[in-house]
């Protein structure tokens, strides 16, 4: 443990900006949602009314959590923000566990403050009260925010609370993770894997299979209820399996090697595979395994959906405010709850796309585009492979999990047609994420740093869709998210001028980011 | 006579408001081993990145075999192999799968060449590149680079992590290289290896060619120590333009002397009648001290 405490204050010094930044987004996510509801209905009847709807809606059960008292402020803070919350404060705690552990190991830079009068479990123990810090300032924040509103002040604490114990056990989690792979990526996935797991074993445990709810730890904390009978013993579940987690990460620090891993890296192959010579072979190399990754992820997610499409209908049939909706919306339920699900699908592959985006500027910050530019590839080669690589992936990962929602509905329904219409359907989002892709890829070509802006565009989506008719945004405002112009299959029907012209923007994007990429300095 | 494979005159780069080249200029002629020696920082890994077409010139006139490295860097790049300073390999491939990798990707490589390469270096090609030494990944870029069939080898301190015996085989196949025509412009610290290789060397210091030519000649700028005793010491010694640094007493002097004043300052201590006579070429060390250290201005010629 010596140097702890040493390295405890220059970790904090690391991450101020990370930290304000993660935690700021945190309370925001719960403190927007308190007042925007707040002000949103006129009369306690329309709340009521809302809440009827948003609480027979399978859709939004899976994507938020149980239905509990969503016609009061509160309930509808818990309902909204908690699920989104934890997997925030699990990403947080992620990166801030990786960053100080496996990163700095696997960059040898640990190596040198080993070397120093440092202890074996310090860093390890200096990360951990990084993430005490980082969770302690989220759970305030939430709490202090709601409180403000007003609401009631033990609830607010719980949800404070419950955030911030989700976030010290996927921190631990991470923890765990460093110490088995010898990869920061491998252990970001890993973790990435046990948070994706969390949201949608609750997911599906809320649609009505109870027990699955209790084997996720983001359902724990949504039975917390706060707002609506307030019970704190689930919270003692998050503490042991967060505790749970460290002892693990401690026992596997205290034996291995440093350096190393648990999973052994096993010898590879002494000749490159015939596909392995060009741009593309490689950057599809390096790619290939968050393509399955997500691919899989996304189908996984689509059958989830696919399988409660059909039963929309059924679950809602004999809702009043439902029968409104239906009138409002213009379409059927079903087919609205799957034009919703595919707008999910594909903001979910808008996540690899960008992240596939960014990976040029990873290639050159790590000094392995160099490599490749020195040999007798051109740049307009290099940037070309890894566009398209983005692209065929999106179009896999996008395609998959319209695979999925199609097959499962057609084996529900029987309509073996669903399989290749609602692949189509999901597909047809295609232009949307590419041109998030295409912004990634200008910030990219103006200056290599810029390049992890593009995931601002993704929030930007994001937000209008999920606030921009509870915020009233503007249309102008609304207009600039690309999301916003497609037609939504299968309420609406298909419009190929608005696809060509997203699809068109995208490509020009990409053009503009092609052109400066090849008038700057690269390295 | 052919191009130069590589010719730099009056090059400029500026990175905000630092100039990191000012004013470079650098030729490495057909067939011969060139030196790029210079200080840290003092801008020899700029200067490759401009070759390489990877840094745009903000001025002067770059040439790799007579082509524009900015403008046709890939076309230019099939007739050289680069090693750079620091070796970032992908860290999920095998050693093996990154040489055949940059290999097909500069237009293909020798298969025995590599497996003989392999085998020099004595390199495991089955391990991942995340668990190789950074001596282990310099062999990797140079086995990379030495299978090519290329005219131009641009290697940045490419021995700096190899130990002697590596160093040695490093040394042979440079030698074989140059045998057959071929060029290679070698930066390095390692004077050792710098004076047993290199035809010709250029230092250079704060983004500038200080001094480039053959060690030969670049030794005739520089000064010899000398140690004498004589049976007087000669009036002439002291007032003498190319006499440095004298030190005597009673019967011994001991000096440093431009060795281009050498001839005349002896003719001056034979007055004196020499008993005994010591004379120091010059050590690498020594020179280069001397181009890399503040007194780089006094022997200026």
């Amino acid at each position: 443990m010596t140097g702890a405490g040493l390295l405890l204050r220059a970790f904090l010094r690391r991450d101020r900006w990370m930290i304000f930044w993660w935690v700021l987004a945190g309370v925001l996510l719960y403190w927007t949602q308190a007042i925007s509801v707040a002000g949103l209905y006129a009369t306690q009847e329309e709340f009521d009314t809302a809440a009827e709807l948003m609480g027979s809606n399978p859709a939004l059960i899976a994507m938020a959590g149980p239905d509990r008292a969503l016609n009061t402020v509160g309930g509808q803070v818990a309902w909204q923000s908690t699920a989104f919350g934890a997997i925030l404060a699990g990403l947080m705690s992620m990166f801030l566990a990786g960053r100080h552990t496996r990163a700095e190991e696997e960059s040898g830079r640990d190596e040198l403050l080993r070397a120093g009068v440092v202890g074996r479990r310090a860093t390890t123990s200096a990360t951990v009260g990084v993430l005490l810090v980082a969770n302690a300032l989220l759970a305030v924040g939430i709490a202090v925010s709601l409180v403000t509103v007003p609401l009631a002040v033990a609830d607010s604490v719980a949800l404070g609370v419950g955030v911030a114990l989700c976030g010290m056990l996927f921190g631990g989690v991470a923890l765990v993770a460093a110490q088995l792979t010898a990869s920061t990526r491998t252990a970001y996935a890993l973790t990435g894997v046990v948070i994706a797991a969390a949201y949608a074993l609750r997911a599906v445990g809320d649609l009505g299979r109870p027990t699955l709810t209790w084997l996720s730890p983001i359902g724990w904390y949504q039975q917390m209820y706060a707002f609506s009978g307030l019970r704190w013993w689930p919270a003692v579940l998050l503490l042991l399996a967060g505790v749970l987690a460290l002892v693990g990460a401690y026992a596997v620090l205290d034996r291995r090697d440093w350096g190393a891993g648990v999973l052994a890296t096993r010898p590879g192959t002494p000749h490159a595979s015939a596909a392995l010579g060009t741009p593309v072979g490689l950057a599809w190399r390096l790619q290939r395994g968050a393509v399955v990754g997500w691919g899989l992820g996304l189908f996984a997610i689509g059958l989830s959906y696919g399988s409660i499409g059909n039963d929309a209908g059924d679950l809602i049939g004999d809702s009043e405010a439902a029968r409104q909706m239906m009138v409002a919306g213009g379409g059927d339920l079903v087919a609205g709850f799957y034009a919703m699900s595919m707008t999910i699908l594909a903001l979910m592959a808008a996540g690899f796309a960008i992240s596939s985006a960014t990976r040029a500027r990873g290639e050159e910050e790590a000094g392995h585009g160099e490599a490749v530019l020195a040999t007798a590839r051109s740049r307009t080669e290099w940037l070309a492979a890894h566009v398209s690589v983005t692209v065929g992936g999106t179009v896999l990962v996008l395609g998959l999990g319209g695979l999925g929602l199609g097959l499962a509905d057609a084996l529900v329904t029987g309509e073996g047609s669903s399989v290749w219409q609602f692949t189509w359907q999901t597909l047809a989002w295609l232009p949307a994420v590419l041109a998030l892709t295409g912004l990634t890829r200008l910030l990219y070509g103006v200056r290599g740093r810029l390049a992890t802006l593009g995931w601002l565009g993704l929030a930007f989506a994001v937000v209008v869709l999920v606030l921009g008719e509870i915020l009233r945004f503007p249309d102008w405002l609304r207009g600039f998210s690309p999301f916003e112009h497609l037609a939504r299959m299968p309420v609406e029907d298909f419009d190929p001028g608005s696809f060509g012209v997203v699809l068109g923007v995208a490509a020009l994007l990409s053009f503009a980011g092609w052109f400066t990429f090849r008038r700057r300095d690269f390295g | 006579m052919t191009t130069p494979p590589v010719e730099v005159t009056g090059l400029v780069k500026t990175f905000g408001s630092t100039r990191a080249l000012d004013g470079l200029d650098l030729t490495v002629a057909q067939g011969e081993v060139h030196g790029f020696l210079g200080p840290n920082g003092s801008g020899k890994s700029t200067t490759i990145r401009v070759l390489l077409g990877l840094l745009r010139p903000d001025a002067g006139d770059v040439r790799l075999f007579g082509g524009d490295p900015w403008r046709d860097a890939a076309d230019l790049h099939r007739r050289l192999a680069y090693v750079p300073g620091d070796v970032n390999l992908w860290p999920n491939l095998t050693g093996g799968e990154v040489i055949d990798l940059l290999g097909r990707m500069r237009g293909g490589l020798d298969p025995t060449r590599r497996a003989a390469l392999v085998d020099r270096f004595g390199l495991d090609p089955t391990k991942k590149c995340r668990s190789y030494s950074k001596g282990n990944r310099q062999k990797v870029a140079l086995v990379a680079a030495l299978a090519a069939d290329v005219q131009l080898l641009v290697l940045d301190e490419p021995t700096s992590g190899l130990d002697p015996i590596m160093e040695a085989v490093f040394t042979d196949c440079v030698d074989e290289f140059r045998a057959e025509g071929h060029s290679v412009l070698l930066s390095s610290h390692i004077l050792a290896e710098v004076e047993r290789l290199c035809d010709r060397v250029s230092i250079i210091r704060e983004g500038r060619c200080v001094e480039s030519g053959t060690l030969a000649e670049l030794r005739h700028l520089t000064r010899t120590t000398v140690t004498a005793e004589l049976e007087r010491v000669p009036d002439g010694l002291a007032g003498h333009a190319g006499v440095h640094d004298l030190a005597h007493t009673d019967h011994r002097v001991r000096f440093e002397v431009d060795t281009a004043s050498l001839d005349p300052v002896l003719g001056v201590l034979r007055e004196g009648g020499i008993t005994s006579l010591t004379a120091t070429p010059p050590t690498l060390e020594e020179m280069f001290l001397r181009h890399y250290g503040d007194r780089v201005e006094e022997v200026t010629p």
